[in-house]
Order: C-alpha cells, then sequence, then structure tokens
C-alpha cells in the first residue's frame, strides 16, 4: 500500500499542453477519480503515474519511492485499460495470471491467486475459456481480476466501464466499489461520466485544459462548485446559471436579476459589497429551486416551456428572463408549460460566481 | 434498376482481376497440367516424371533447393522479425531504415543476382576491398565449384538480402495492426523486452507469420535467377532444372514435370503452415 505524489506534472505533445504543471496528492488506501471532458489530461497524467508517457517535467512518487525513471514494470502498480488489453490468445486463467507469471511466482502460488480472484470477480466457471467466448462485460472482468491478483500498492483504472452497456455499467460500478472497500488498494481512476466520479470517488480532481480545477470530496464538488465549469460538469441537468448585478442598498448586497432581488446568505455578504455594480452569476442546481405560487423574497418571474415527468421527479424547462433553466420539482407537483410561476432560490444553496472570470465568490 | 446495378457492381470491379489471374496464371498453370502428364498424341502418362527423377541433376537439384529452403526461410524470418520489431519501435530516425530495409523490393531478383556476383566475383568488392585493407594477399574463390560451402554461402547471403524486405513488411504490418494496448498491458504487468516478445507479440503476430512463411516458403521453391547469377549450375535447383530443360534441351514435358513438383511442394507447404498456425476454434470465439 502506498500513496502517491504528482509533483508538478508537465507533459507536451506536440503544441498541447496535456499536463500544466499538475500536482496532486493521493492518500494510500484512497479512490482517486479523475473526472474531466476528453482532451483535459486526465488520461495523460494516469499514464504518466503508469510510466507509458514519460514526463517531461515533475516528479511522480508512489510511497516514499521516485518512479519517475523507471519502467512500467518496476512500479508495481496494476492497471486496467479501457480496451481492457485482456490477451487473445490466452485462457482466462493465464491472462488472470499474466503479471504472476511474468514475476516468476511458485505454480501454486498462482493458482491459488488466480482462484481467488476469479472468484471474487465471478470467473470461476470461465477459467478455461477464450476471451473471444466471453461478453464484454465478462472480459472487463478478467481485465480487473488480472490486476487485482497482482496485489500491487496502486491499481490504475482508465475509464474501465465506458466500453459497456448502460445497465452493466451500473451493476460493475457498484462492483468497483466493493471490490475497493475489499482491497484498499489505493486507486486512481479515470472518467468522463460525472455520475461515475460521484458513486466511486473518496476524492475527485476535477480537470480542464491540463490542469486541476477542483479536487475535493464528491459532495463537495457537487455542492460548492469551484467555478462555472465545475458546476456544468458535473450533475444531470448540470447547474444554472443566472446573470445578474450586484448591488448595495444599505449596507446589504443584494443581486439583481431582471426584476427580481436575490440576497446572500450572511457569510457571504462582506465579500459581496465589495463587488458591488459588477456582474455576477447565481449557480443554482435544478433540485434548489423550488415553484413559489406569489413572489415572496428571493423570488424570480419564470415561465414554464417544458415539462417532462421523470418517474421520481419531474423535470421543468423554464424560461427565466432570456435564459433558459432546469428546475427539478417532486413527481406530484401540478405544473404545466406555458404556466407563470414564481422561481424561490434557496439562499444557502446558491453559488455566487464573478461573471468575468466564472470563479466562485468566496466568503471575505 | 438500383438493385440490379449494386448486384452487378461487385463482380465487375473483380472482373479485371479475374480475367488477368485466369489468362495469365490459371491457364499457363493447365497447360503445364497437360504438358506434365500427356504424351505427345495426348494421352495421359507418367514418363516425364520417370524422365525428370532419371535426370543425373534431378537428386542435387531437389537437395539444394531444400537446403536453401532450410537455411533460409528461417533465417529470414527471424531477420525480419528483429528488424521489423525494431522499426516498430519507432525509434529516431526509424523511418529512414525502413527504406533502406523496403530497397531490394525495388530490384528483380535477376539484378539482385548479378549485384551480389559483383561483390563475391574473383575481383569483385569483396575480394579488393578485403584486400585494401590487406586482410587478404590475394582473391578468395567464393564462387569456386571446389568450395561449395562457401558459393552456398553466397547464394544465402543474397537471398536473404533480396528477399528479407517482403517479409519484414508483412510482419511490421502485422505488427502495426496489433493494438498498443496489449504491448502497454505486458509492460505494466512486468513483461521485459524478451518476454514481452515471446508471450505477446508472437503469439498475436501469429497470422502474419504465417503468411510470411507461406510466402517466404514458396519464394525459396522458386530461387532461380539469384542462383544462377552466382552458381550457374554448379548449384543446381528445381526451377533452374526446369529452365534448363526447357530452354536448353527444348524438352517442355519435362521442364512442366519440374513445375509441377515445385507446384506440389509449395501446396504441402501452405496446408502443413495453415495447420501447425492455426488458431483453435476456441480461441477464435467459434464454440
Amino acid at each position: 500500500m502506498a500513496g502517491i505524489q504528482f509533483q508538478s506534472i508537465r507533459k507536451i505533445f506536440g503544441k498541447t499542453l496535456a499536463a500544466n504543471d499538475v500536482s496532486l496528492e493521493i492518500k494510500d488506501g484512497e479512490f482517486m477519480v479523475l473526472l474531466g471532458p476528453s482532451g483535459c489530461g486526465k488520461t495523460t497524467l494516469l499514464r504518466c503515474l503508469a510510466g507509458l508517457e514519460r514526463v517531461d517535467g515533475g516528479r511522480v512518487l508512489i510511497g516514499a519511492r521516485d518512479v519517475t525513471e523507471l519502467a512500467p514494470r518496476d512500479r508495481k502498480i496494476a492497471m486496467v485499460f479501457q480496451s481492457y488489453a485482456v490477451f487473445p490468445h490466452l485462457t482466462v486463467f493465464d491472462n488472470i495470471a499474466f503479471g504472476l507469471q511474468m514475476q516468476s511466482r511458485p505454480r501454486d502460488e498462482i493458482k491459488r491467486r488466480v482462484e481467488d480472484g476469479a472468484r471474487l470477480l465471478e470467473l470461476s466457471d470461465y477459467l478455461a475459456r477464450y476471451p473471444a467466448q466471453l461478453s464484454g462485460g465478462q472480459r472487463q472482468r478478467v481485465a480487473v481480476a488480472r490486476a487485482i491478483v497482482m496485489q500491487a500498492a496502486v491499481l490504475l483504472m482508465d475509464e474501465p466501464l465506458s466500453n459497456l452497456d448502460a445497465l452493466l455499467r451500473l451493476q460493475m460500478r457498484a462492483e468497483l466499489k466493493r471490490l475497493h472497500q475489499e482491497i484498499k488498494a489505493t486507486t486512481i481512476y479515470v472518467t468522463h461520466d460525472q455520475v461515475e466520479a460521484l458513486s466511486l470517488g473518496d476524492r475527485i480532481a476535477v480537470m480542464q485544459n491540463g490542469r486541476i480545477v477542483q479536487c475535493d470530496a464528491p459532495m463537495n464538488i457537487y455542492d460548492y462548485p469551484a467555478n462555472k465549469f465545475v458546476g456544468g460538469f458535473i450533475g444531470t441537468p448540470p447547474m444554472n446559471f443566472l446573470p445578474g448585478v450586484v448591488r448595495v442598498n444599505e449596507g446589504k448586497p443584494i443581486a439583481a436579476v431582471g426584476e427580481s432581488h436575490i440576497a446572500p446568505s450572511v457569510a457571504l455578504a462582506s465579500a459581496l459589497i465589495e463587488k458591488n455594480g459588477q456582474p455576477i452569476l447565481l449557480g443554482i442546481r435544478p433540485e434548489n429551486l423550488a415553484l413559489a405560487s406569489a413572489q415572496h423574497a428571493n423570488t424570480i418571474r419564470a415561465r414554464v416551456l417544458v415539462v417532462e415527468p421523470l418517474g421520481s421527479h419531474k423535470l421543468l424547462t423554464v424560461q427565466v428572463g432570456a435564459e433558459i433553466s432546469k428546475v427539478s420539482v417532486a413527481p406530484d407537483q401540478r405544473v404545466a408549460p406555458n404556466d407563470d410561476v414564481w422561481l424561490h432560490f434557496d439562499p444557502e444553496k446558491i453559488r455566487w460566481m464573478d461573471a468575468a472570470t466564472g470563479d466562485a465568490i468566496h466568503p471575505g | 434498376m438500383r438493385v440490379r446495378t449494386e448486384s452487378i457492381l461487385p463482380y465487375s470491379l473483380l472482373a479485371p482481376t479475374l480475367i488477368f489471374i485466369t489468362l495469365l496464371i490459371v491457364v499457363p498453370i493447365f497447360q503445364a497440367f497437360l504438358l506434365a502428364f500427356q504424351t505427345a498424341d495426348g494421352e495421359f502418362t507418367l514418363t516425364q516424371f520417370e524422365k525428370m527423377i532419371a535426370d543425373t541433376s534431378f537428386a542435387d537439384a531437389l537437395k539444394f533447393t531444400f537446403l536453401l529452403l532450410i537455411f533460409i526461410v528461417p533465417a529470414q524470418v527471424v531477420l525480419a522479425l528483429v528488424m521489423a520489431l525494431l522499426i516498430h519501435t519507432r525509434f529516431k530516425g526509424h523511418t529512414f531504415f525502413l527504406y533502406i530495409y523496403a530497397l531490394p523490393l525495388a530490384i528483380s531478383d535477376l539484378a539482385a543476382g548479378i549485384v551480389w556476383l559483383a561483390i563475391f566475383t574473383e575481383r569483385g568488392f569483396l575480394n579488393s576491398g578485403l584486400f585494401q585493407l590487406g586482410l587478404l594477399e590475394r582473391p578468395f574463390l567464393f564462387l569456386s565449384y571446389q568450395n561449395l560451402p562457401a558459393l552456398f554461402s553466397t547464394l544465402i547471403i543474397a537471398e536473404s538480402w533480396r528477399a528479407t524486405a517482403i517479409v519484414m513488411v508483412i510482419l511490421l504490418a502485422g505488427l502495426q495492426v496489433i493494438p498498443r494496448d496489449y504491448f502497454e498491458a505486458a509492460d505494466v504487468f512486468g513483461a521485459n523486452t524478451l518476454k514481452r516478445t515471446l508471450f505477446v507479440v508472437l503469439p498475436l503476430l501469429r497470422p502474419s507469420l504465417q503468411n510470411a512463411l507461406i510466402i517466404r516458403t514458396i519464394f525459396a521453391f522458386q530461387t532461380f535467377a539469384v542462383v544462377l547469377a552466382l552458381a550457374g549450375r554448379v548449384i543446381p535447383v528445381l526451377t533452374g532444372e526446369a529452365y534448363n530443360w526447357y530452354a536448353l534441351n527444348r524438352n517442355a514435358n519435362i521442364a512442366a514435370a519440374y513445375s509441377t513438383l515445385v507446384l506440389i511442394f509449395t501446396v504441402i507447404a501452405t496446408v502443413v503452415y495453415f495447420r501447425l498456425l492455426r488458431t483453435s476454434t476456441a480461441e477464435a470465439g467459434f464454440d
């Protein structure tokens, strides 16, 4: 078992900075998710850790060992590839045993560990088969089993679920979480799927353009996105952003959104006073907006455009001024298209952001 | 109308190749069969083969053809594999070496034979070079009938130079379609270069190896011009005898018998390779 440190990792492909001075510390046994859109550098960072890419700057540490210059095979890691990379010419047994055989472990030890790994991933009945005789989901399990039997200090997963169909992905997601609780290896998991990230990660590092934008526990990232990008990337549907202007009346700041006024939480007030007259964005998640029948404090006029009943909730598309927002309401809420409604903002749940930079405004 | 066009289209696209192959390959093969198995009156006979076997050069031609095959094919496959693996690492300047390696592909076998003749002959490049370096006092006779091992070695060198390129190209193409993930998985799971090559690369390269072996073996059975240029008839080979019977002895029937024999060997070799390197049905995913 070992923690991991990325120290100012820099990786350049041609003219693209795939990793721009990325530093990240991962604790022993932690499940860290690298999340971001394609091209954000998350896979590059993982490959730098695996030794499949040479870094152009910075150090990579596993435990106390500096592995920056080591070949992949000397880094004591195991990896699950996006394509699985399960060897087609080897049986399931030999695939799972591959890493152990490369280490020239005794035969009986290999047999025992492969059988244990196969049991953990419910592959015991398939050990004599070839990958071509397995389904996609089973092949994926082989890839995972091959990695965990190594009992490596560090387990790397590169979008392991992206090639599975939706139902299987849901199943394997829970399976991977159970597996991690059982083996407790330090795990780095790359994905572009924010639901996977929220569900699996002890912490999530959200990446954009070769940098880590925010690294925190999943619910903190969900509730307190560091900027507009993170708020817009995480959550289905994503966070709503309503433009407004800060006004200070009698020493109390409010956001003027159209005709309406939204008040900040007490903690933010002093930081907002300094921004008097500046444009801001009010970030709010669909479930933190509620319908009100009349104008109260912190309500804004809106018109319902679309109503989508989704079983557990209704998803409304509403027009607020010139903006379109999503609102999530209870399934029994009576609402119809073209209704004029009042949207109530929960002040504690609003993420106030600087309109120019998109960065969240923090209590001063 | 549209359906009609679509059903005709593939055949019309295949037609030129089919016509070409029929006229220039299938028809001559049948003509050669007829020549080999028929008397002048058109009756079936095996006398051409009896005459071929009774020919004084036959045993030697058979022996040397197989000797060449045994030496050249493994040497070339190993050499080509090393070359292909080297190129595949994409080291700096690898395209330059790729062109160098592939160059012999563009040279006809007779031209290649003459080039090597210029190298190995009594006052050739090799002898004059060694002489100038002071390593030789007088020319070494590489191409003398009195030194068969040396002469045979020059054949192997010349043939290896000439025809390794095609094997390398096939293997390199095979390497390039193997997804890199497999190599990377091997690296991550602790394989060094040798183990990776033995346990991952070679098994995955099996289809290409099979093709390369088949093509190379067929070519080895057909080795002709290089041998003719360097060894004349001192080292006879089957195709050379076919040529001699046809061109010098004016006996198309015995020449056809030799050709038929080469064809039979070729077919046997192909079948053997297919069986040896076959992917099991389980591995291919058909239960």
